[in-house]
């Protein structure tokens, strides 16, 4: 019987060593086979049978890439909207999830539940009045257009939140009572003790807005104004058939966020988990 | 993550209601009183003006008829009237609870499966067990623009790597992203491939939550693995589950990118999801109005499975 059982248990485990690596493979295929791609020049990279290890490096992809096209100045636009909006949106969620959790305000209640209605509103229901608004300031084809309005994000007030909670009051207290301002508390006590919170909203916000489509997609019509996700998509049409030069734009606009994610994998994961970076 | 959040709500409210009044006071003076106040203000101010506002201006938007730069007219219920006559908007709708749907029934299930493999797996090093981990969580950090790009090329008819893996093998090669029938089995495929991993490591945080001990007196009542899956793991599932299921089917009510890069909706709208009708209509069209109705219509879906969720997951946790 228990011969048999772990006879049985044997089995489980090779299916179960079997099923995943097969998940894997297919998860890491895609990858491999977009950058052999950007390596490869157009008649290797249109022949078949799909080789995933080229003959030999081809440069050809990246040099177009630099050299004919706006790639850098994307990636340079990508980067500046990324960090702004996330150092706006982790220190006004920061303040406000500080107020939400250490005081108590008239209104307090209802304004939370203002936040939790909105939390997964889907950017469609406004965003043609949005847009008005962005053709009202002139801030088309701007930074700011990418930067301010999807910075109030109510995921990371209830993120502050609910770290801050666990802050012990009497901590604050006895800032209060050596005569520290509310201002200076905050940035010189809570700030520096919410830095698990505030590197999973880092995380949070920037990559949302590094993988941003369809926002720069409505207010950015000029091309050096574009994002790298808006840019890549724009070298293969009807009149470009650039693949390897996508397939390297692709792989070189993924390396940001892999690098973050290898550095901070485990607050990455936590971050991910208790947000959503798509949608 | 909902369930959390409402966790901490109800936690919350608790611990500071007893001391409500009296904090206050405590910490004495009159700015402590406006300091709260002062710290909302920045998220309010943006929150306002970029988040609500553009939401009840688009209820309003929505009662009216608004094309291009014409002066708007009230219309009442017209724009909702004409969504359900409208036939692409009913075919964007179906499209996109086919792709829901098979979010639900085969991504879910599959997810679940794979869960259950990493946890009979042994991984014979640490380093190995965080390659694993990073492998399937990197489909979910690379941006949608990407995987859509990366598929094109996949998917390609005359060079993709599917058609000549079907080749090497003997299967016929077929045309998936111009093919009426096979489109969005394609767009499912990619929506497959993008969340398998993230949900299964749900699953598993989800599997690894169940103690030990309720499957081992499962097995000692001779209970076998078969039973114990469904009438032990299964069950103290559910809230995982329950997340899994409305996060998928809220996501699939939202994906933009995947569809309008890989097939743009064709061939003949057998891939138009609603993101995309919206924005033909909002953004190419300029019919200001029909847009944010469509908008509010998918606000509704999203708040339904929203109220969904939060009803279940009190009865579950109970």
């Amino acid at each position: 019987m228990i011969a048999g059982n772990r006879a049985a248990n044997r089995l489980w485990q090779v299916l179960g060593n079997a099923v995943l690596l097969l998940v894997i493979f297919l998860t890491i295929m895609p990858y491999l086979y977009m950058v052999s791609a950007s390596f490869k020049p157009g008649e290797e990279l249109f022949s078949i049978p799909v080789q995933i290890f080229p003959d030999s490096l081809y440069w050809g992809n990246y040099d177009l890439l630099f050299g004919r096209t706006n790639f850098v100045r994307w990636f340079f636009n990508s980067v500046f909207i990324g960090v702004s909006r996330m150092i706006l949106a982790v220190v006004i969620s920061l303040m406000a999830g500080y107020a939400f959790a250490k005081f108590d305000f008239r209104f307090k209640n209802l304004l939370f539940i203002l936040l939790l209605a909105t939390l997964t509103l889907p950017i469609y229901v406004l965003i043609v009045p949005l847009y008005s608004m962005m053709v009202t300031f002139g801030w088309t084809n701007s930074y700011i257009a990418l930067i301010l309005p999807l910075a109030a994000q109510a995921i990371g007030v209830f993120l502050s939140r609910q770290y801050l909670l666990s802050i012990p009051d009497e901590i604050l207290d006895s800032a209060r009572v050596d005569g520290a301002g509310e201002w200076g508390i905050f940035w010189r006590i809570i700030v520096p003790l919410s830095q698990p919170v505030i590197a999973v909203m880092a995380i949070l916000f920037f990559t949302a807005s590094w993988n941003d489509y369809i926002w720069p997609l409505v207010v950015l019509t000029e091309d050096r104004m574009f994002t790298v996700s808006l840019g890549l998509p724009t070298l293969v049409g009807p009149y470009s058939q650039e693949y390897g030069a996508v397939m390297a734009g692709s792989f070189l606009s993924t390396v940001p966020i892999m690098i973050i994610f290898l550095i901070m994998q485990r607050r990455f994961i936590e971050g991910i988990t208790q947000g959503a970076v798509k949608g | 993550m909902q369930p959390r959040v409402d966790e901490a709500g109800q936690g919350g409210d608790r611990k500071t209601a007893p001391g409500g009044g009296s904090g206050k006071r405590r910490w004495g003076g009159r700015r402590s009183t406006a300091a709260p106040y002062l710290f909302l203000l920045p998220f309010f101010a943006v929150y306002s003006t970029f988040l609500l506002y553009p939401t009840f201006s688009a209820l309003w938007l929505s009662f009216q008829e608004a094309v291009a730069l014409d002066t708007p007219s009230f219309i009442g219920l017209e724009n909702y009237v004409r969504l359900v006559q409208d036939e692409r908007y009913l075919h964007a709708l179906r499209n996109t609870t086919v792709y829901a749907l098979a979010s639900v029934f085969i991504l879910s299930p599959l997810a679940l499966a794979v869960a259950l493999a990493i946890r009979s797996f042994l991984v014979p090093s640490v380093n190995l067990k965080s390659f694993y981990r990073i492998s399937l969580f990197l489909p979910f950090i690379t941006s949608f623009v990407v995987i859509a790009l990366m598929f094109s090329l996949v998917f390609n008819k005359d060079f993709g790597l599917l058609n000549s893996f079907f080749r090497s093998v003997g299967l016929p090669e077929l045309n998936w992203l111009r093919s009426e029938r096979l489109a969005m089995l394609s767009i499912v495929l990619v929506g497959i491939w993008t969340y398998l991993g993230v949900n299964s490591l749900y699953f598993l945080a989800g599997l690894q939550n169940i103690p030990h001990e309720l499957n081992e007196a499962a097995a000692i009542d001779g209970a076998n693995r078969r039973k114990t899956f469904l009438y032990v793991t299964l069950p103290l599932l559910r809230p995982t589950i329950l997340f899994v299921v409305i996060q998928a089917t809220i996501f699939s009510y939202q994906l933009f990118e995947i569809p309008f890069l890989l097939t743009n909706g064709g061939p003949s709208d057998a891939t138009l999801f609603l993101s995309q009708y919206l924005y033909e209509v909002g953004f190419s069209q300029f019919d200001r109005g029909y847009a944010a109705a469509i908008g509010y219509s998918m606000a509704l879906i999203s708040i339904f499975l929203t109220v969904v969720q939060l009803l279940l997951y009190r009865r579950f946790t109970r």
